[in-house]
């Protein structure tokens, strides 16, 4: 191979300009998943109608209108033009209820995979960069974690933490965590040996800067990810605790919440039991979607399988 | 093998201990008084409060309390409901074949359904039958199992009348519980029409429970399978002309199948977590809803214990699914 390598001039690119060829490569991949591209505008729809759910909600959402109780939707006999999707049993409007619903269900995802996040990544690192007893220890107590199925677990830690919205989201980010410690052990140990860690131990890094500027980015893809897929399962979580009444307490207007209560007019109003339920799976569905888009765009191994 | 087996084993002891901590503690580590928090809201006199701290070891230290409670353990007694006053572990017993038999059902319908999905969506790539099963499979995933079940409540008891609401068989029917498992019991019995009304009643909650488990199982076997289909031995096999379904039946989905068999074995956990919403939609008596009702009534012993027996259960089942890894895949036992 004597390819006249030295006269090519080098194109030598600033920081900034690595990271837009990176993001568009990124993009070039993502854009290839249909479900992928119509799953971030389902979320990007989701997170607009979170943010302005004041401007957009007709009625305030725990407005009693004592003279509609249950309501039927707007093209259904007996529906009335101000409650498009119909009022629940103490009479408020379905619709903006559920679009208060977004607020919770985003805010919800957000705080569970952050604190699930850092501190998963902070435990890998301690485990996967130290190795040794501190490895063997920090990787026990994740086991013992994950041998409890993660919706009991939570119930558990709620009941003792006392039901509420904010009990349960520390509950669900608790569980979760394990998978972000293994993950990013794991990543860790397999960047830890590799030439550039070495050069920049050589070069006088310190432990601190080893961990958190060298390793950690490239570790980044799957934790990326995980933290997707993470966010989708702790908006079910969160749902399933505020339906078994341990999560968001009514007259908040969060989608379990609401079905929980919707629960005994199950045979007489369907729209008071359908129409949560339907917004928990489109926001959990459209964030699956593109789950599996960043999958395939960051992962290079199942890049075009 | 025996070493293979033995190593897994003793791997299983810490965890196990950190289980126990974690049964034992999760009232005493936080704050809060157990003997307050059990009464609840109706408050509690002083001479009372003492005399059930007394009762339940309290009033000693910790760590006594703690070897206390792994002695008596390993004598089987996990201590008494506060509100039935009866053995945790009996009524655990006594409510556990109703929690395997929807269980089984469910991972049976995952299995049989979602297998064949898979390796037909691999084989036919691309195809409508892919991208429909995929997506339904993706929908599955994502799917409030409670809410689910729900609608399925709606349609087939409220719309069309076919299935009972709750329970696991009509209350017209009495016979002895020889298995514990309806299904079996009630041929058993030979009274007519007992089968078909608990097979009624364990249709509606198997299928939510199996929601999940079959879109994962799905999902994993279409995968595995495109990847084996990528190898070498595959392309040896197609080039010495085999059929296709020689190709498939015996040189793809045997290999593809070591991934999966572990995938299934993993949806127990899953399985629990989904009994708990599932039994508690459609009154089916046990172990989830046992759980959740013990939390709601701050039944502290049986909540402890029954987390424990539900740990120690994910647990050895888990173990069996890596030694059964470690029996078909050769790699993983001598590695």
């Amino acid at each position: 191979m004597t390819q006249p390598v030295a006269n090519q001039p080098t194109a030598r690119l600033s920081d900034a300009a690595i990271r837009r060829q990176m993001l568009a490569e990124f993009w070039f991949y993502f854009r290839q998943n249909r479900g992928a591209v119509i799953g971030m505008w389902v979320f990007l729809a989701l997170v607009f109608i979170a943010i302005f759910a004041q401007v957009i909600a007709p009625h305030d959402p725990t407005q009693q209108y004592r003279d509609a109780l249950l309501v039927p939707p707007v093209w259904q006999e007996g529906g009335r033009a101000e409650f498009l999707l119909g009022t629940d049993a103490v009479g408020r409007d379905m619709l903006s209820r559920l679009i208060y619903g977004a607020q919770f269900s985003l805010f919800i995802g957000i705080v569970v995979v952050a604190i699930a996040l850092i501190g998963g990544i902070f435990v890998g690192l301690l485990a996967g960069f130290f190795g040794g007893w501190v490895d063997t220890v920090i990787m026990r107590v994740m086991d013992v974690i994950l041998a409890f199925p993660s919706l009991l677990l939570a119930l558990v830690l709620v009941a003792v933490l006392g039901p509420g919205l904010i009990n349960a989201m520390i509950a669900i980010a608790i569980v979760y965590q394990p998978h972000f410690a293994r993950l990013t052990r794991a990543a860790v140990m397999g960047e830890k040996e590799r030439e550039y860690v070495t050069a920049a131990r050589v070069a006088g890094a310190g432990k601190l800067r080893l961990m958190f500027k060298t390793i950690l980015p490239n570790c980044l893809a799957p934790l990326i990810v995980q933290a997707t897929l993470s966010f989708s399962s702790a908006v079910l979580d969160a749902a399933a605790l505020g339906f078994l009444g341990m999560g968001a307490q009514p007259p908040a207007s969060e989608w379990g919440t609401m079905l929980a209560e919707a629960r005994e007019f199950i045979l007489r109003a369907w729209w008071v039991v359908t129409l949560p339920g339907l917004a928990i799976l489109i926001s959990v569905l459209a964030i699956n979607l593109m789950g599996d888009g960043l999958r395939d765009a960051l992962d290079p191994k199942l890049k075009r399988s | 093998m025996i070493r293979f087996i033995l190593s897994k084993l003793l791997y299983l002891v810490p965890t196990f201990i950190g289980i126990t901590i974690i049964a034992f503690g999760f009232v005493r580590i936080l704050p809060g008084d157990p003997v307050l928090l059990m009464a609840g809201e109706r408050g509690i006199s002083p001479e009372r409060h003492a005399e059930l701290s007394a009762q339940l070891g309290f009033d000693r230290p910790i760590w006594e309390q703690y070897f206390d409670f792994l002695g008596r353990l390993f004598q089987g007694d996990l201590g008494n409901s506060l509100v039935t006053k009866k053995p945790v572990l009996d009524e655990f017993l006594t409510l556990f074949p109703a929690t395997v038999e929807l269980g089984l059902v469910a991972i049976l319908l995952a299995t049989l359904i979602g297998v064949p999905v898979g390796v037909l969506a691999a084989i036919k790539r691309g195809s409508w039958f892919d991208q429909v099963s995929m997506t339904a499979a993706l929908v599955g995933f994502s799917m409030p199992i409670f809410w689910w079940g729900l609608l399925l409540i709606i349609f087939f008891s409220g719309v069309l009348g076919w299935t009972p609401v709750s329970g696991r068989i009509s209350l017209l029917y009495f016979f002895p519980d020889v298995t514990g498992f309806m299904l079996i019991d009630s041929l058993l019995s030979g009274q007519k029409g007992a089968f078909a009304s608990a097979l009624s009643h364990l249709i509606l909650p198997s299928v939510v429970l199996a929601t999940i488990p079959l879109a994962v199982i799905a999902r994993q076997t279409r995968s595995a399978m495109l990847e084996v289909m990528g190898e070498d031995y595959v392309r040896s096999a197609r080039a010495k002309g085999m059929s296709q379904a020689r190709v498939v039946g015996v040189h793809a989905l045997r290999n593809a199948m070591i991934p999966v068999i572990t995938t299934i074995g993993l949806q127990i956990g899953v399985l629990m977590a989904g009994a708990i919403l599932t039994e508690s939609i459609f009154s089916w008596p046990g172990i989830g809803k046992w759980m959740i009702d013990s939390i709601a009534r701050r039944d502290y012993p049986v909540v402890q214990s029954g987390l424990l027996l539900i740990a120690g259960l994910v647990m050895v089942v888990n173990l069996l699914v890596d030694l059964t890894y470690g029996l078909i895949n050769p790699r993983i036992r001598h590695k």
